[in-house]
């Protein structure tokens, strides 16, 4: 279904609410936002805890439907769609982040990549499967890893290897969530600087986060409180990986002058 | 449409536990190696027990004489008396269908040549009886039907006789005393081995009828008459004509019992084979139990598996798996588990009858029913255990199984 409107616009929120039901209670975790994201856009969406922002993150992800209100994903409504069309949704134009990784233990590298072409429209031959994997796993810095098990990858190489199975597809829009919650700051850094390597690419990127040095490295900051977007502004003093990562090396050599 | 990349998955999951996948395996390859192996015993026993009813001869039917009672003391089939040459001689006369007949007179003596003696079974028997019994002689020539007319002295000795009187030397046209009688060893027959019940057929002394009445048993009466007929149709209405035939020579009028038994070779076998049949059923039934523990043991595993693995099937949803992908990648992983385990169970199974069957000496046949009927239950065992599984991972939320701990 094609909607006129900003062709830019590759996610679309008109009035999105999300009620759950517990029992006797009903929860209003997402109370009408309405939000348009543009290609090659890199939003932060903070928020407190019960703020609604996993609410409309899983909408967002399409693993979870609107009670009203319409999401359009690259102009196609997906709001109504059933849980198999979300399914394909999720698996062609959406690259998820966890911020657990979500790596399939002892499995490689390489077939945690491969991971969505398998669930994929098109069956491809494990030579597709192993140059495609291999592709993205060099894009992220991982060139010669991708035999190794996630025990034998350090955290910022798993979330890297996590990112590479999510741009496997060549998704329209890059969720992240809390992509930086389980790992140290050196690493942190690292990992959004290949977040800003990504849109710098082009890719559009979402990232839900409660840590404002991390949202600072986005373009856009959408905060939300009781399931409504509070504010949506520009990052003023926006942070670059590269430049933090420089600091945070030279304050390494202050705590340990002999290296 | 995505079976190819359903396989791939599922293999990939039962490669990363390879230990949990062997395990699980086990209790299927046992189920299946135990029915494998305890069928092939059974089968084999009854198929030993046929064969050797089939040694009776083919399509034969027993008249037996009746019993008698004499002061209170019973004395079995055959003790009466009531059987006379002419009744065999009626019978091979008139019952439409029969194709030879062999009248039995049996004792059991002491026999001697040179030096040498030995207790044995002697049978007085016509010419027919080697045709009767299909037992060829494997030297000498049988006795003829002129011989049982002369009731000549000559006779044909089994094989177990044979070496225990006349050790490595050639039987044939030595003379063998029968309670002072010499006979003449006219052929030596082929070894039949143990009867059903267990006796050597081959410690045999089978002479003519006619000799074994007049010089050996005494005596005017038969045992029992073998009875042979042409065809296995013809089975049953020769048995009714012998019955109807006798009671009439016998003048036993309607409402009187008959002073004889007939019995034809397939009651003998159905009696015989029965008890193997429900020894098979048991031995399977048993194993059939361990087969149904190992699938409960796939069952229990694959449950497990799902709860264990609840945030890679989240996982795996977030990336696009239908939960039709996920209930099929857990049904191949446990019926791969299940067939593989079948296969493993079958070279088990009949590796485990082979040295049964050497070791104790028990018959064992394993049929090629037998093999693929295990696999496909096997396979069975697994759609069937490993469905509620499957089932089970395929209806998760994704957002819940994400965010399982």
């Amino acid at each position: 279904m094609i909607v006129n409107g900003n062709n830019a616009a590759v996610v679309q929120l008109i009035d999105v609410h999300k009620t759950y039901r517990t029992g006797e209670m009903e929860v209003h975790a997402v109370r009408g936002v309405s939000l348009e994201i543009h290609r090659g856009e890199f939003v932060a969406l903070m928020g407190a805890s019960g703020s609604g922002k996993s609410t409309l993150m899983n909408i967002l992800g399409c693993l979870d439907r609107p009670t009203s209100g319409r999401y359009l994903l690259d102009r196609s409504d997906v709001s109504h769609l059933n849980r198999d069309q979300l399914a394909d949704i999720r698996n062609g134009k959406i690259g998820f982040v966890f911020q657990n990784f979500n790596l399939l233990p002892r499995t490689s590298a390489r077939e945690n990549v491969e991971l969505p072409l398998l669930y994929g429209k098109h069956q491809l031959t494990n030579q597709q499967l192993r140059e495609r994997a291999d592709r993205v796993l060099a894009s992220v810095g991982l060139q010669g890893r991708e035999d190794h098990h996630p025990s034998q990858l350090s955290g910022g190489q798993q979330q890297r290897v996590a990112i590479a199975r999510a741009l496997i597809n060549d998704p329209e829009v890059l969720l992240a969530d809390e992509p930086t919650g389980n790992l140290d700051s050196r690493t942190s850094v690292e990992i959004m600087g290949i977040f800003q390597e990504l849109n710098e690419r082009g890719i559009t990127i979402i990232m839900v986060t409660h840590e404002t040095d991390i949202a600072a490295f986005a373009r856009r900051d959408v905060v939300m409180r009781d399931g409504l977007v509070r504010s949506d502004r520009a990052v003023s003093q926006r942070l670059i990986a590269s430049d933090e990562s420089g600091k945070l090396a030279s304050v390494d050599d202050l705590a340990h002058p002999e290296n | 449409m995505r079976l190819g990349s359903t396989l791939k998955i599922a293999f990939r999951a039962l490669r990363r536990n390879k230990l949990r996948s062997a395990l699980t395996a086990l209790g299927i390859i046992i189920g299946v190696g135990a029915v494998i192996a305890m069928v092939g015993i059974g089968s084999g026993a009854k198929a030993q027990v046929e064969a050797q009813i089939a040694s009776l001869g083919q399509n034969v039917i027993l008249v037996f004489s009746g019993s008698t009672t004499s002061s209170g003391i019973r004395t079995g089939w055959g003790g009466a008396g009531t059987l006379k040459i002419e009744d065999a001689e009626a019978i091979r006369r008139e019952v439409p269908g029969v194709s030879a007949v062999s009248e039995e007179v049996p004792s059991n003596v002491q026999v001697a040549a040179g030096n040498q003696n030995w207790f044995t079974r002697i049978l007085g028997e016509s010419a027919d009886y080697f045709d009767i019994r299909q037992w060829p002689l494997a030297s000498g020539s049988p006795f003829t039907p002129q011989d049982v007319r002369s009731a000549n002295k000559v006779c044909v000795i089994g094989k177990t006789t044979a070496s225990q009187i006349f050790g490595n030397e050639d039987p044939i046209g030595q003379t063998l005393r029968i309670k002072n009688v010499p006979f003449t060893v006219t052929g030596v027959l082929t070894p039949k081995g143990l009867s059903a019940q267990g006796l050597d057929q081959d410690d045999v002394v089978i002479m003519p009828y006619t000799s074994a009445m007049k010089r050996v048993a005494g005596g005017t009466t038969l045992r029992n008459i073998n009875v042979q007929v042409a065809n296995a149709s013809d089975l049953e209405p020769a048995q009714q004509q012998i019955i109807s035939l006798l009671r009439q020579r016998h003048n036993i009028r309607p409402g009187r019992d008959d002073d004889f038994t007939v019995r034809n070779q397939q009651e003998i076998a159905q009696a015989a084979t029965a008890t193997t049949e429900v020894m098979t059923g048991l031995l399977g039934a048993i194993a059939g139990v361990s087969l149904v523990v190992g699938g409960i043991g796939i069952m229990n595993i694959m449950l497990v598996s799902v709860t264990e693995r609840t945030r890679e099937i989240g996982t795996r949803m977030a990336v696009g798996a239908h939960g039709r992908d996920i209930l099929t990648q857990f049904l191949i992983e446990a019926v791969s588990l299940s067939a593989i385990g079948g296969l493993l169970g079958i070279i088990l199974g009949v590796a485990a009858s082979k040295i049964l069957s050497a070791w104790k000496n028990w018959p064992s046949l394993i049929s090629p029913s037998s093999i693929v009927v295990a696999f496909l239950v096997s396979a069975a065992v697994g759609i069937f255990f490993g469905f509620y599984p499957a089932r089970t991972a395929s209806r998760l939320d994704p957002i819940d199984a994400l965010r399982y701990e």
